[in-house]
């Protein structure tokens, strides 16, 4: 019995920290716009799609491999992918990142935790309504915002010109 | 002259796209009530105004809200503005947005108010509505409904109790001072509505 709860406690103190260390957690950034609006305006050699997302977003979580494959196939061609997730802050660990590593999603994840979408929601583009899914491409000449579920197809057919 | 008419044609195709302004004439609707029966704004003819609320089921932007849209029609549907909710959704595309379900959420909460189903979708195009919740203040006019105000309910889904502008709550009562709603028009995350694929 007391080898046992020995081994709870090793287990409890030792492995479940190290566990945690190694999830999804620590790769997710949460960030008010403030921090994350930067960016929406990197002048770099990169491309820069970024998809607004939340794991309740049906037609969302529809396209998310299309975005998943657009990383897959051009990362190394200076693609640069980041899915901001809108889920509620508080559903980081109970939705968020075991919809992440169910889905064994590559991209770069942010968790945008900023209630004032009123003001932040024009900032990224004047276009959009607030709906999501939601996207914004760009890159040092082309600048785009589509307020729509995207097809693999689709995404290719604008991104390809730009890289 | 050619240039002029295309320019017009194209004006008023983006009008057509872009759904009312704040100041243009309320669309009318009749649609199907979760009582049964059918409401168009003209049955409101004796209103002060309505709040139009684009919403739905399962939306949790709706979800996070309903509570609020209960206490807002029990507010000020006294004053004269009802809250009607319209359910734009395809119930092919989001089941859980069915009439039956729509009957079974509005049991569930005890809505006060209407919850009609735009079950042809062509409410909504023409308010240009394009997400779960989106708010649509109308005026009476008289012979009219004039939109006040479009947008957001508030300025925190997340916590009531943390709002800091309750934009809708505001552009009521601005009206009803006589005033023109400050903003009139704010943006807030909500769902898109849900048609099938052409």
């Amino acid at each position: 019995m007391k080898k046992l709860f020995l081994v709870y406690i090793v287990t409890f103190f030792f492995i479940t920290p190290a566990l945690k260390a190694n999830s999804a957690n620590d790769e997710i950034a949460i960030m008010d716009f403030d921090t994350f609006s930067p960016m929406l305006e990197k002048e770099d050699e990169y491309t820069y799609v970024i998809n607004f997302w939340a794991t309740w977003c049906a037609p969302c979580v529809r396209e998310i491999p299309y975005f998943e494959k657009l990383h897959e196939n051009y990362k190394d061609k200076n693609l640069r992918v980041i899915l901001v997730s809108l889920d509620n802050p508080d559903h980081l660990d109970s939705r968020v990142i075991p919809f992440i590593e169910n889905h064994n999603l590559k991209s770069e994840i942010i968790l945008l935790d900023d209630v004032s979408a009123n003001r932040w929601i024009p900032l990224v583009s004047e276009e959009w309504s607030g709906a999501i899914p939601a996207t914004v491409i760009y890159n040092n000449s082309f600048r785009g915002f589509y307020e729509k579920e995207f097809k693999y197809d689709e995404l290719e057919e604008i991104v390809l010109p730009l890289l | 002259m050619f240039m002029f008419t295309l320019l017009a044609l194209f004006s008023i195709g983006l009008l057509a796209e872009d759904g009312v302004g704040v100041g243009d004439r309320a669309p009318e609707f009749n649609l199907l009530n979760i009582d049964g029966n059918h409401v168009s704004l003209s049955d409101y003819d004796n209103a002060r105004g309505v709040v139009v609320i684009f919403s739905c089921n399962h939306c949790p932007y709706v979800v996070a809200y309903e509570d609020r849209m209960i206490e807002l029609h029990n507010e000020y549907a006294p004053q004269g503005f009802p809250v009607i909710a319209i359910n734009p959704n395809d119930s092919i595309v989001v089941p859980a947005d069915s009439y039956t379900k729509m009957i079974e959420r509005a049991e569930e909460k005890n809505f006060p108010f209407d919850y009609i189903l735009d079950a042809d979708q062509t409410i909504f195009p023409q308010y240009g509505a394009t997400r779960t919740p989106h708010v649509y203040l109308l005026e009476n006019k008289g012979d009219h409904f004039e939109v006040a105000y479009i947008g957001a309910i508030d300025d925190n889904y997340r916590d009531a109790e943390a709002v800091e502008e309750p934009y809708l709550a505001n552009a009521i009562e601005a009206i009803m001072a006589g005033e023109r709603p400050d903003p009139e028009f704010t943006r807030a995350i909500g769902c898109t509505i849900k048609v099938q694929d052409e």
